[in-house]
């Protein structure tokens, strides 16, 4: 790790304000640090921004508005999350360890990096870390990576990591937005749109500009309320990433489908939805059949590697069974 | 005070120390001046290094110095450095020269006033290469093997050959041959290695890391050509070692060495990544078994041909064959180990080396036959029950492998297994029940140790052991207070150091046989010098009585006919000038091994459930049944072969080191994503034991127990999902894709 500066701010306007290329925010510091050891992360100086009075949980007209800087395990606990969006809490709980959830901030688990193992090592070629440098991770281990979605075009720009967090899968199911600030002022991002493609830039994770903070978390009031389930499948009971899991919602009456979300992690850059898919489910059955369909769309055009051929009938059967799940609960 | 009796579930007498953070480890001692050194670790996998740019790393504040092969102190023993017959002494990197032979070996060491900054050194060091292609580890090169010098235990041969292998095959009316693959394993003890070397002139002392004090003694000692009694080490608590602890690895003389160099008190603690590869780990093995046998079960022969790989530079062979010699009766067997070189650190004994990869394969076959001719597996087993060693043509000194499989499969309920795979379910969920014999070898190595009754009637016991958390400092003075007649109250333990008398390395499950035994004999030595002492002494009640006639007990010396006839401890030796008595013991073994063949057994049974949609594996319910001589502390115990089950669990669903075949890196180098099972993944389990009185296996009565409970677990998992799926897995971990459903 290289030696770095610290500054703890207070107001995020001071956070902005300080911000340069060669810095970093932290946040819980869970992903941080971890990446600073490794020497992926090496920046000048940290901006604390762990104190920043950016940590509550508020009821609005349109929904819940969750602070960037309220923790992983505050959220999960929260009495209104769990009423109103079940589905964040239970993925947040599929998340980490409990001491990680406690250090664990929204802004920080929105921009957590990638577990693939070549980006992790900084001794080996990587196109995210280092642009240009070819991707480790095609013809190496390659079990925990993207199906869908992926970059392999040009060796230099090469990619098949994918994003790693539970919570993104459940947010872009809630259809969340983003709230950030920079010094060009406010904007709202929708969490769908806010983590990329890697495209020819597998170095951006997301859309948000190096100078720009999460403020918060908006979680609006689904228009057709239902139930919703998250599904994790991993190699361990707990304290493991997913291998592939599924964030859904949906609303059914008279055994037809009224609204329905699907959102897939573990298969690609971002949390994988197909609002098209979702579109054409609603008025059909709610049967077995209908969701083996949609899960077929939505793994449309996967393109497996050496070790992760497995993912495109897991991702399947996943789906399948989450809908299942809540169309029988 | 009541007194606690040998066998008893006694509370661990560091518990308090450890639970609250005062157990000193190695690394938590600090001396005066001290510095911190950090490795910096090769990035190829074969070649040389051409150049050391040092000058950013020296221009930082704090650093003092970076050690290299230009400025390394020569080491006077190096002729020593070589590959050798004692399992526990590996060829180590000490900088002497710019090879690389594998990747993430230690090339250098950044020396600093503050850990800081020597992490900050570490990483600004750039390093050049004339780099090669590595030499990829298995399955690669599986075709191009050479026979090993020697396995790793000194009386085990390499290849062996029982009556007539063919003529067994060709007589049997069934025949399976199937391979097994076990992928490369890495101990991740909790505690990382570590030690803090100073020098006081010609005198080294080390604060170390070790599962052996006096070995790390030796080894350091014949590397500096300097007299033994020069070095101290001190291991006062160990963090767990699993046979990564065991041999004395380079980090143990770098830090002295750069001590040496900087002339100041060096701490060295190596970061997780950095032991995956230089301190070991367990080899991959390829696994060939053919089974022959009649149509009742009898085996009509049983072969297993094993290849392992070992490093470019040194050699060790994963024993896994040596088993399958003498578990069954099988009259024609043959043996063979082999070996691949490839670009990787040294593997070495991994906690049941050998056994745990090689069981799974025997216990995998087995299975496999008793589906072939439609037998249950227990009733199979108990055909080819091995009444005496079939290999060394040798009675079992004990065997309660019988009454293993009987007691096992009555707690599990094997009766309620329903033979044919998937025929058991309940909701989503497959269910699969497998079973698998369990053996350890009981080993024994010399270890001495010292017995003082003090005049206050308290007693001290001395010997250089060291406790690798399994409960050993607990075990010793329960030894000595049972012989002694006191509670383990009154007695204390001085261990963890080579200022004691000299002990064995705690691997094997050999320290309880050893230094157990060592501490009954000295016990039972001085207990013989305090009855001597009463029966002369004209003071005393015990005057003339006969030696036999005098027993210990509740701290005093009585008759066995009237227990008011005697005196305690402290008035015998008051009356004698207040001195204490005491008594050193070497303890080995006499003529055991020569007319016994000496092993605890086993029982595992394993209930999985599987939810084949999502590939998702549980261990529902574990059971393991062994009979491993007396048990000293029933609490301590069941821990070892507990945490052994555990250790199955990891081998059979979860553990793999993936080295990248094209670097010959390791890409999982870090706990969360080289996995081991959590709490969440360990569901019902539990352990019992079969009480032996086995007076010939050694003096303390006691066979291993510290691996045992790992060697079945690995099999009875996996025989259990071929039971819930009818898929036979025989490559590890058995991974959810391996499972999963493919419609
Ligand atoms: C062993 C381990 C296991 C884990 N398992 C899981 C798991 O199973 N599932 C899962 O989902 N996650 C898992 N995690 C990841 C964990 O959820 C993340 O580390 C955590 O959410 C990061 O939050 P943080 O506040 O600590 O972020 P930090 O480490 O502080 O920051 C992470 C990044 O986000 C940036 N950042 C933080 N806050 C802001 C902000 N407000 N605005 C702009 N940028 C910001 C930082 O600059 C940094 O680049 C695991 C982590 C570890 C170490
Ligand atoms: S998959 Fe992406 S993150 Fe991984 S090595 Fe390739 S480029 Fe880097």
């Amino acid at each position: 790790m290289k030696s770095f500066d610290y500054v703890a701010v207070t107001k995020p306007a001071d956070a902005v304000r300080l911000m340069e290329p060669q810095f970093r925010f932290i946040a819980g510091g869970t992903n941080l640090v971890d990446l600073m050891k490794y020497e992926i992360e090496r920046p000048d100086r940290l901006i604390d921004i762990s104190r920043l009075p950016l940590d509550r949980i508020e009821t609005t007209d349109a929904g819940i508005r969750i602070g960037a800087l309220a923790r992983n395990s505050d959220v999960a606990a929260d009495p209104a999350i769990t009423r109103q969006f079940p589905l964040l809490a239970e993925a947040l709980l599929a998340g980490a360890s409990p001491q990680l959830r406690n250090m664990a901030t929204m802004g920080g688990n929105l921009m957590q990096r990638t577990r693939c193992y070549y980006f992790y090592d900084a001794t080996q070629p990587c196109n995210k870390r280092e642009p240009g440098s070819g991707c480790g991770a095609i013809g190496g281990f390659n079990r925990i990576h993207a199906i869908l979605g992926t970059s392999e075009g040009a060796a230099k720009t090469q990619c098949i990591a994918t994003n790693p967090s539970d919570m993104n899968v459940a947010l872009s199911a809630l259809d969340a937005i983003v709230q950030v600030t920079g010094p060009k002022g406010t904007r709202a991002i929708p969490v769908i749109d806010f983590h990329r493609l890697p495209g020819d830039t597998p170095e951006r994770d997301t859309v948000l500009e190096a100078n720009e903070l999460i403020t918060g978390l908006d979680l609006p009031k689904p228009a057709i309320p239902g139930k919703s389930y998250y599904l994790k499948v991993r190699d361990r009971a707990s304290y493991a990433f997913a291998v592939v899991s599924v964030a859904t919602r949906l609303a059914v009456e008279n055994g037809r489908i009224q609204d329905v979300r699907i959102a897939l992690g573990g298969v690609a850059h971002k949390p994988w939805r197909i609002v098209e898919v979702e579109k054409n489910m609603v008025g059909k059955a709610a049967t077995e059949e209908t969701f083996r369909a949609a899960a077929q769309q939505l793994v449309a055009g996967a393109k497996p590697h050496e070790h992760n051929a497995f993912k495109v009938q897991l991702a399947q059967s996943a789906i399948v069974r989450a809908l299942q799940t809540v169309a029988t609960s | 005070m009541a007194k606690k009796l040998i066998g008893d579930p006694i509370d661990r007498i560091d518990g308090d120390l450890k639970v609250t953070g005062r157990a000193r480890y190695s690394a938590d001692m600090k001396r005066p001046d001290m510095v911190y050194g950090v490795l910096v670790m090769s990035s190829i996998g074969n070649g040389r290094i051409r150049s050391f740019d040092t000058a950013e790393t020296l221009k930082m504040p704090g650093v003092l110095t970076v050690m290299s092969y230009g400025n390394a102190p020569k080491v006077a023993g190096i002729n020593k450095n070589k590959p050798s017959e004692v399992a526990t002494d590996r060829v180590m990197s000490l900088f002497q020269d710019n090879k690389v032979h594998y990747n993430n070996q230690p090339i250098a060491m950044v020396i600093a006033d503050t850990f800081e900054h020597a992490v900050d050194g570490a990483a600004r060091v750039k390093v050049t290469y004339e780099s090669q292609k590595p030499k990829p580890p298995l399955p690669a090169g599986r075709n191009n093997t050479f026979t090993p010098e020697r396995l790793p235990r000194y009386d085990d041969q390499v290849d062996t050959k029982r009556g007539n292998l063919k003529a067994g095959l060709s007589g049997a009316s069934t025949k399976v041959t199937e391979t097994y693959t076990t992928p490369t394993q890495t101990h991740n003890a909790l505690e990382p290695h570590a030690l803090i070397a100073y020098w006081e002139g010609e005198k080294l002392t080390m604060y170390n890391a070790t599962q052996g004090v006096s070995g790390v003694q030796k080894r350091i000692s014949e590397l500096f050509g300097m007299p033994k009694e020069n070095v101290r080490v001190i291991a006062q608590f160990v963090g767990g070692g699993f046979g990564s602890k065991g041999a004395t690895w380079s980090h143990v003389m770098l830090a002295p060495m750069a001590a040496k160099l900087v002339g100041k008190p060096v701490k060295l603690v190596l970061m997780r990544e950095h032991m995956f590869g230089m301190v070991g780990w367990r080899s991959s093995t390829v696994q060939k078994m053919v089974v022959g046998t009649k149509k009742d079960g009898e085996f009509t022969a049983l072969s297993h041909d094993t290849i392992s790989q070992t490093s470019a530079f040194d050699e060790f062979a994963e024993p896994a064959g040596t088993i399958s010699r003498m578990m069954y009766a099988s009259p024609n067997m043959e043996s063979t180990h082999r070996l691949i070189r490839a670009n990787i650190g040294t593997p070495s004994a991994m906690r049941a080396p050998g056994e745990a990869p090689g069981v799974f394969a025997l216990e995998s076959v087995v299975d496999e036959v008793a589906y072939a001719i439609n037998m249950d597996p227990i009733a199979l087993r108990l055909k080819n029950y091995a009444e005496t060693d079939p290999h060394k043509n040798l009675p079992f000194s004990s065997k309660s492998l019988r009454e293993c499989y009987q007691q096992g499969a009555e707690r599990f309920g094997w009766a309620k297994r329903t033979p044919e795979p998937r025929s058991m379910r309940e909701g989503n969920e497959l269910i699969g029940m497998g079973m698998a014999s369990s053996i350890y070898p009981v080993n024994r190595a010399e270890s001495t140790a010292l017995v003082r009754i003090k005049p206050d009637g308290k007693v001290q016991v001395e010997t250089g052991t060291q406790d690798i958390g399994t409960g050993t400092y607990t075990v010793m003075t329960q030894v000595a207070a049972d012989v002694l007649g006191l509670s383990p109250d009154d007695v204390t333990l001085s261990a963890g150091d080579t200022r004691f008398p000299e002990s064995t390395t705690s691997g094997g499950s050999r320290t309880t046989a050893s230094t157990g035994s060592a501490v009954t004999q000295a016990a039972q030595a001085v207990l013989k010098q305090a009855k001597q002492l009463a029966y002369k002494d004209k003071r005393s009640p015990l005057f003339n009585v006969a030696e036999a006639e005098i027993v210990a007990e509740n701290g005093r010396l009585q008759t066995k006919s009237d227990p008011r006839q005697g005196e305690t401890f402290v008035s015998l030796l008051k009356r004698n000038g207040s001195k204490p008595l005491e008594a050193k013991m070497l303890s080995k073994s006499a003529d055991e091994k020569d007319n016994y063949s000496l092993n605890a057994f086993g029982s595992i049974f394993a209930e999985v459930r599987i939810d084949e949609a999502l590939g998702r594996i549980r261990v529902s319910r574990m059971i393991g049944t062994f009979a491993a001589g007396r048990i000293l502390n029933a609490k301590t115990a069941r821990s070892q072969i507990l945490g052994g089950m555990i250790w199955g669990v990891s081998m059979a669903l979860l553990e793999d080191t993936l080295i990248d075949p094209r670097t010959g890196r390791v890409m999982n180098p870090n706990l969360a994503e080289y996995h081991v099972p959590v709490n969440a993944d360990i569901e019902e389990i539990d352990g019992f034991f079969i009480e032996e009185k086995d007076e010939t296996v050694n003096p303390a009565g006691v066979k291993g127990i510290g691996e045992i409970g790992v060697v079945g677990s690995v099999s009875a998992i996996a025989n259990a999902v071929y039971h819930a799926t009818g898929k036979r897995i025989r490559d590890l971990p058995i991974t959810l894709e391996k499972v999963l459903d493919y419609r």
